[in-house]
């Protein structure tokens, strides 16, 4: 960390042994997990060999389940009870699922997020999610035989917040400590921009199984900036098959009725999509219920079939570049991510927008993981990874419900993060004492187009005039992009708070129901794993502690010194101990006790840099 | 170099309307790079919430001295002439009118074309009224007649962003 190192040689003895930190590309079709092993990040594979997990589940009576491929293999055979893509379900009510008709589940339209009927019970996409996370996180353990400390998860840059919650439930779930949820592009600008140096715009094209993301990035000095995203979370390589299914189906005059056949038909033509990808002609056969569907096609058709989707792709690039205000002769580069930029028809027209090859040095399929992985290294703060900073902006725009259903914008889309703006309202009617503040997510002016995401009341504010009353309201949102939202009557003092959990997400309780009811991979006592974790914070905090007052113990004056040495004495006391309350209060009680010192150095060292001293280093 | 500092001061650049763009960026990563939250995520709560709240303020000197007409408000407002936008909007007649007109062909134009020359006559008129918000602010130094070119922005902004709706309506 940039601000703490000691310069006095041998100062720093480093204690902890490596902690092992894994990034885990969540993705719809399939998903994977990387870490830095030996200074390079890489794929961790199963004891098969596969790197790939199919992200599907398939529940099969008496509570039984498969995961990834062997589930997979059973998306044909049993569809209602295998869940494929589950990622365009997470955080989203039946309504907001596009093409539903055309799926063969039976949903359950539950208050906020949709939830499927299986075999094994009604099932949230939060706990399809987290068995494809455990599976992976299973799967670390097994290879570093060891505790994990942590992970990076990615998320498509257009999930808005509901569906970056879900995604943090399902891994909290699956036992998995968040270190930070990223954008995937930005996951596939670090795995490039480290591996080769790159400076300047670049964008990035992610042409996944379910979601297509573009991103403008600025890559400077080990600084990623996302200058800004766009992109449509309802189109991927599912509708580039779907096509194809629906094409080859009417070519044949039949139709898939049954969820079986419909699961068939949309296997088949995703396979004859991949070997298109090579060859030029291809034979696309499946068996229907009426009868055997096989037909030839060539590439140019798969091709015209598809144009329009890949239309789309392009109108979302000149948004994007129009949101920057950049130009394409501007963009330095082009990163493919994404199993679907295998096609070479993508390439072609991307190649072609931009004016230069396209980069594909890395997999598609695992340049997001292998990004991910370099940023949990950095996040758990391994030697050598702290040269990584990632500066990320908040991907769609949050405001306010005003009258007449139209949203005041607070914080505009592509604001850098952490950010906080308030903004002054008042209220409409004379005697007014209330206020409902409701908070929304999204481009359009009409409340109704928005995502609602949180509502709550400000109430108690003494009775005025229609519009004497002066209520700020401020957003703040965190480096994970979590928003929380405070309004306070200036006048009076009255005020309101909220952390803005989506009502979609899980409550706290609701988490724990799940893992007594015997969540695959709840395995761990609850108890044990959270005094572990307080002991490890305990101890992170004593060292850093210790050895920011040996770098900076001079701002502090006797009393104040002594006053932090009698808080690190205790915690000291009670992490020796086995109270996880204990343990958190002494450290709460050392934080606090620091705080103002924390103020000084960050001042100090501000001072150092914008003189000149530390420019070169960062 | 203080958290109540302002903007100005907080990115060690004169404290005038005109900015070099490349230099705000620079001095914004050396901010970021020194107080991110992830430079102490092994420091514990205390230089976390440090952190955040350093973050937060270089974030909001930031996105208000990259935006020009953001900037100059914050000018006239550092110069006791606040603009209160949401409370004045009186403006001159023949602003309005010129307003007016631009409303109708945006309104009236069907095609891509006729929008996009729309928005080309948008930008040169917002590239004089910036030119001339530049001559109050740097050279005759009168936030008052400033303030009112700063409003006069703020419509053209609106504007454009309705455009730019109507552009990818167009497109899709």
């Amino acid at each position: 960390m940039a601000l703490l190192q000691i310069s006095e040689p041998g100062g720093q003895p480093d204690p902890h042994q490596r902690r092992i930190a894994i990034g885990i590309d969540l993705g719809t079709t399939h998903s994977l997990v990387a870490s830095v092993r030996h200074g390079v990040a890489e794929c961790l594979p199963d004891p098969q060999g596969g790197k790939l997990l199919p992200s599907v589940v398939r529940y099969l009576p008496q509570g039984r389940r498969q995961i990834g491929a062997e589930a997979f293999q059973g998306a044909a055979l049993d569809p209602l009870n295998t869940i494929v893509s589950v990622k365009r379900f997470m955080g989203r009510g039946v309504a907001d699922i596009a093409g539903r008709d055309k799926l063969p589940y039976e949903f359950v339209d539950a208050p906020g997020m949709v939830q499927i009927k299986t075999a094994n019970g009604v099932k949230s996409p939060v706990e399809v999610s987290a068995e494809i996370l455990a599976t992976l996180r299973q799967r670390a353990e097994d290879t570093f035989d060891d505790e994990l400390f942590g992970a990076v998860i990615t998320v498509p840059a257009y999930f808005d917040d509901a569906q970056r919650q879900a995604t943090k439930d399902a891994a909290r779930l699956a036992g998995l400590n968040v270190l930070r949820l990223i954008n995937e592009p930005t996951a596939a600008a670090i795995a490039y921009g480290l591996e080769h140096g790159s400076e300047g715009l670049y964008a990035v094209y992610d042409l996944g199984g379910g979601t297509f993301d573009i991103s403008l990035l600025r890559l400077s000095r080990g600084v990623f900036e996302v200058v800004a995203t766009g992109g449509d979370s309802a189109l991927g390589g599912d509708d580039f098959d779907g096509a194809l299914a629906e094409w080859a189906l009417a070519q044949a005059g039949m139709a898939a009725l049954s969820p079986e056949d419909k699961r068939a038909v949309l296997v088949a033509a995703r396979e004859a999509k991949e070997r298109l990808s090579t060859d030029e002609h291809v034979t696309l056969s499946c068996r229907l219920g009426s009868g055997d569907l096989e037909l030839s096609v060539d590439r140019s058709r798969f091709e015209s079939l598809t144009e329009g989707l890949l239309a789309r792709t392009v109108a979302a690039l000149r948004k994007v570049l129009r949101d920057a205000q950049a130009s394409t002769d501007e963009v330095q580069g082009v990163v493919m991510v994404g199993g679907s930029t295998r096609m070479p028809k993508v390439r072609e027209l991307v190649g072609a927008f931009f004016g230069k090859p396209p980069l594909t040095d890395l997999d598609p399929d695992e340049v997001v993981a292998l990004g991910a992985a370099l940023q949990a290294n950095a996040l758990a703060g391994n030697a050598g990874a702290d040269e990584l900073l990632l500066l990320d902006v908040i991907p769609l725009s949050l405001g306010l419900e005003t009258m007449g259903g139209l949203v005041e914008r607070i914080i505009p889309r592509n604001s850098a993060i952490p950010t906080a703006q308030a903004q002054d309202f008042t209220t409409f009617k004379d005697g007014q004492t209330a206020m409902v503040i409701h908070v929304l997510q999204g481009e359009r002016e009409l409340v109704s187009e928005c995502r609602s995401l949180a509502r709550f009341e400000l109430r108690g504010m003494p009775a005025q005039v229609a519009g004497a009353a002066r209520i700020r309201v401020t957003f703040q949102v965190d480096a994970d992009g979590l928003l929380s939202v405070r309004a306070r009557e200036e006048n009076s003092g009255v005020e309101a708070a909220i952390e803005v959990k989506p009502s979609y997400g899980l409550s706290d309780d609701e988490v724990a129901r799940m893992l007594r009811d015997g969540f695959a991979s709840a395995e761990a006592d609850m108890q044990a794993r959270s005094l572990r974790e307080s002991k490890v914070e305990a101890e992170r905090l004593l060292l850093a502690t210790r050895a920011a007052l040996a770098a900076d113990g001079d701002l502090l004056d006797t009393p104040r010194r002594q006053s932090i040495d009698d808080r690190l004495v205790e915690l000291e006391r009670a992490s020796a101990g086995d109270h996880a309350a204990a343990i958190d209060a002494a450290i709460e009680a050392l934080a606090s006790s620091t705080e103002a010192f924390a103020a000084e150095r960050m001042n100090r060292s501000l001072r150092d840099a914008l003189t000149g001293k530390r420019v070169e280093e960062v | 170099m203080k958290l109540d500092s302002d903007d100005f001061e907080l990115f060690g650049v004169p404290r005038r309307f005109e900015q070099d763009r490349a230099a705000l960026d620079a001095r914004w990563r050396v901010l970021q790079a020194e107080v991110h939250p992830d430079r102490f995520v092994a420091e514990g709560a205390a230089a976390q919430r440090v952190a955040m709240r350093w973050t937060v303020r270089v974030n909001e000197a930031y996105q208000r001295l990259k935006d020009p007409v953001r900037r100059a408000a914050y000018l006239c407002e550092l110069a006791g002439f606040p603009v209160k936008a949401e409370s004045n909007t009186a403006m001159p007649a023949d602003f309005l009118v010129q307003q007016m007109a631009w409303r109708e062909s945006l309104a009236e134009a069907s095609a891509l074309p006729e929008v996009l020359a729309l928005r080309d006559q948008v930008t040169v008129s917002c590239r004089g009224a910036l030119a001339s918000l530049q001559r109050l602010l740097d050279a005759q130094r009168d936030p008052a007649a400033a303030v009112q070119q700063v409003r006069a922005l703020m419509f053209i902004e609106r504007f454009s962003q309705d455009i730019d709706l109507r552009l990818e309506r167009l497109e899709t």
